[in-house]
């Protein structure tokens, strides 16, 4: 069983067959489905612990301040120790509230971001589905969520969190579309739908630099919807805390309101991933067509560390938007919407489909 | 016309937005411009480089009431009683004693000045009321003490005078 940090295909195939030689194969998928399951998990938990604590830092250095620094060096603990007080909460029953749904909403919301990180590349090989239709497949998983947030907003019994819920819907329902248009622009530009083929024909360059005009409209138009998909940001009027309180989850308390947060910052991780595969070339090192040697070196850095970097860039612009610009109102939440970047998205797909026609990319 | 606008009013609002964003990057980049003091290291300028600025309270501050004494033990107290008066809080206690003075005059003399620092709310109307200035503000602010008891403190020191020429 060789294993390379470079090419996960050969140590997964390897480990596949291993299993199959030794059971049947439904012992052998289920096994292989328990450890994926698992590792994801793992990494679903890792990640959103360090994102909290990335978080605060970026938001306390913007605003010259320190941020956490007091549990462990440079206060990397604390979001574990933030963790476990909430463990350790009590979880408030609500009087006249939805029980089943009350407790089903947050699972909702976790289910919706776990089923779509299942489809991102994390590196070569390192894919745990590889659907000819992984677009298409992330962006309906992801919209699930938003059915989560509003049985959260309607079983709570309570104005405040049934207004959040209306927003976050009207909101994500609407920038839905903008998000599927700016991908369905790259899926034009790449011909596939299959987040391997579009990675693998990102070999020689990136698709916002080889795409070049409407390859760049769509990325900012898909920043800026994913921003306001992910309720955060400028757009987190779903849980406006000087208005809301805090929004749908206003009832919640301990763990149940650990798994909103979480699956919150797990899903600007996800919409992060695919900005980063899409738009930047996912687990691909950065490569120019022609100077093969540039390429070379650029080879030496695992594609992980590629896809990581790449991500967490993404993420840090996003961060950076939530950070600097004040909240949008309702109404002109949906102007930017509907009369921004719906019509610029709608050009913008005519003239990629042009330029892809035309052959005038590179 | 309409659309001009509309298109040059997006290219307006984005360059709006990332002169906005590169405030922010900018600060974001230059951690040396962090104004937040660290409270205990910086008590006595800290050598980790976490904040090299030693905590020095501005010259305003109202830390806890204190009365200076000269380098020959005199205060300026004369026992007036005025800012004993002058206290919301009954926070002050002017306790006095009759003393013969060099002319063989009964005079009334500072025995002890106690005041209750649990009980002030550093208003500063004693120290604005004081005829002769006796009385002054400290910058320490550290008050935290086990024992109630210790909050109330004695102001002049032992065997203080009063200081010549102050009636």
């Amino acid at each position: 069983m060789e294993f390379s940090i470079y090419d996960f295909t050969s140590f997964t195939k390897s480990l596949d067959k291993l299993l199959n030689e030794n059971m049947s194969s439904f012992w052998a998928t289920s096994i292989e489905m328990l450890l994926i399951g698992v590792g994801i998990l793992a990494f679903y938990a890792l990640v959103g612990l360090f994102l909290v604590y990335a978080e605060r830092k970026v938001c306390a250095f913007i605003q010259n301040r320190v941020g956490p620094n007091r549990v462990g060096p440079y206060g990397i603990i604390q979001t574990i120790a933030d963790l476990f007080k909430l463990l350790m909460k009590e979880l408030i029953p609500i009087k006249n509230a939805d029980k089943l749904l009350f407790n089903i909403a947050p699972f909702i919301v976790i289910i919706a971001s776990f089923l779509a990180i299942a489809a991102i590349p994390f590196a070569k090989g390192l894919h745990a589905i590889d659907f000819n239709i992984g677009i298409f497949y992330v962006i309906a998983v992801s919209s699930m969520g938003v059915i989560g947030v509003l049985l959260a907003g309607w079983s709570s019994n309570n104005k405040y969190s049934l207004i959040g819920a209306m927003r976050s819907g009207a909101q994500i329902v609407s920038y839905e579309l903008s998000v599927g248009l700016s991908l369905i622009t790259m899926v034009i530009f790449a011909g596939s739908m299959q987040f391997s083929v579009i990675v693998e024909a990102q070999r020689d360059g990136w698709f916002l630099f080889r795409g070049h005009i409407p390859a760049i409209i769509a990325f900012v138009v898909y920043l800026i919807a994913c921003t306001a998909e992910t309720n955060r940001g400028p757009f987190d009027l779903a849980e406006a805390e000087s208005e809301l309180t805090a929004g749908y989850h206003v009832e919640y308390s301990g763990i149940k309101f650990a798994f909103f947060f979480l699956a919150e910052y797990m899903n600007m991780f996800i919409v992060a991933s695919i900005a980063a595969t899409v738009f930047l070339g996912g687990w691909m090192p950065l490569h120019v067509g022609g100077f093969s040697g540039f390429n070379h070196v650029m080879d030496f850095i695992p594609p992980f560390f590629w896809y990581i970097g790449k991500t967490f860039f993404i993420i840090f612009i996003m961060m950076l938007f939530k950070w600097t610009f004040p909240r949008l109102r309702i109404d002109q939440l949906l102007t930017l919407e509907w009369k921004y970047l719906l019509p610029i998205n709608l050009v913008n797909v005519v003239l990629m489909a042009l330029i892809v026609l035309n052959g005038w990319h590179f | 016309m309409g659309l001009i606008k509309y298109i040059s009013g997006i290219f307006k609002g984005v360059w709006s937005l990332l002169q906005g964003m590169a405030v922010t990057s900018s600060y974001f980049v230059r951690p040396w411009t962090i104004v937040t003091q660290q409270y205990p290291e910086n008590r006595k300028g800290n050598k980790r480089g976490r904040s090299k600025k030693k905590l020095e309270m501005f010259e305003r501050f109202r830390g806890e009431l204190v009365m200076p004494h000269s380098e020959n033990n005199e205060h300026k107290c004369s026992a007036c009683g005025i800012c004993e008066m002058n206290c919301p809080n009954g926070t002050i206690e002017v306790i006095s004693k009759m003393e013969v003075n060099e002319e063989g005059k009964k005079k009334r003399a500072l025995d002890k000045y106690v005041y209750h620092l649990g009980m002030c709310t550093f208003c500063g109307l004693c120290v604005k009321a004081c005829p002769s200035g006796a009385i002054c503000f400290s910058q320490n602010f550290e008050h935290a003490v086990f024992n109630r008891a210790k909050l109330n403190k004695i102001l002049n020191n032992e065997g203080s005078k009063l200081l010549k020429g102050v009636e």
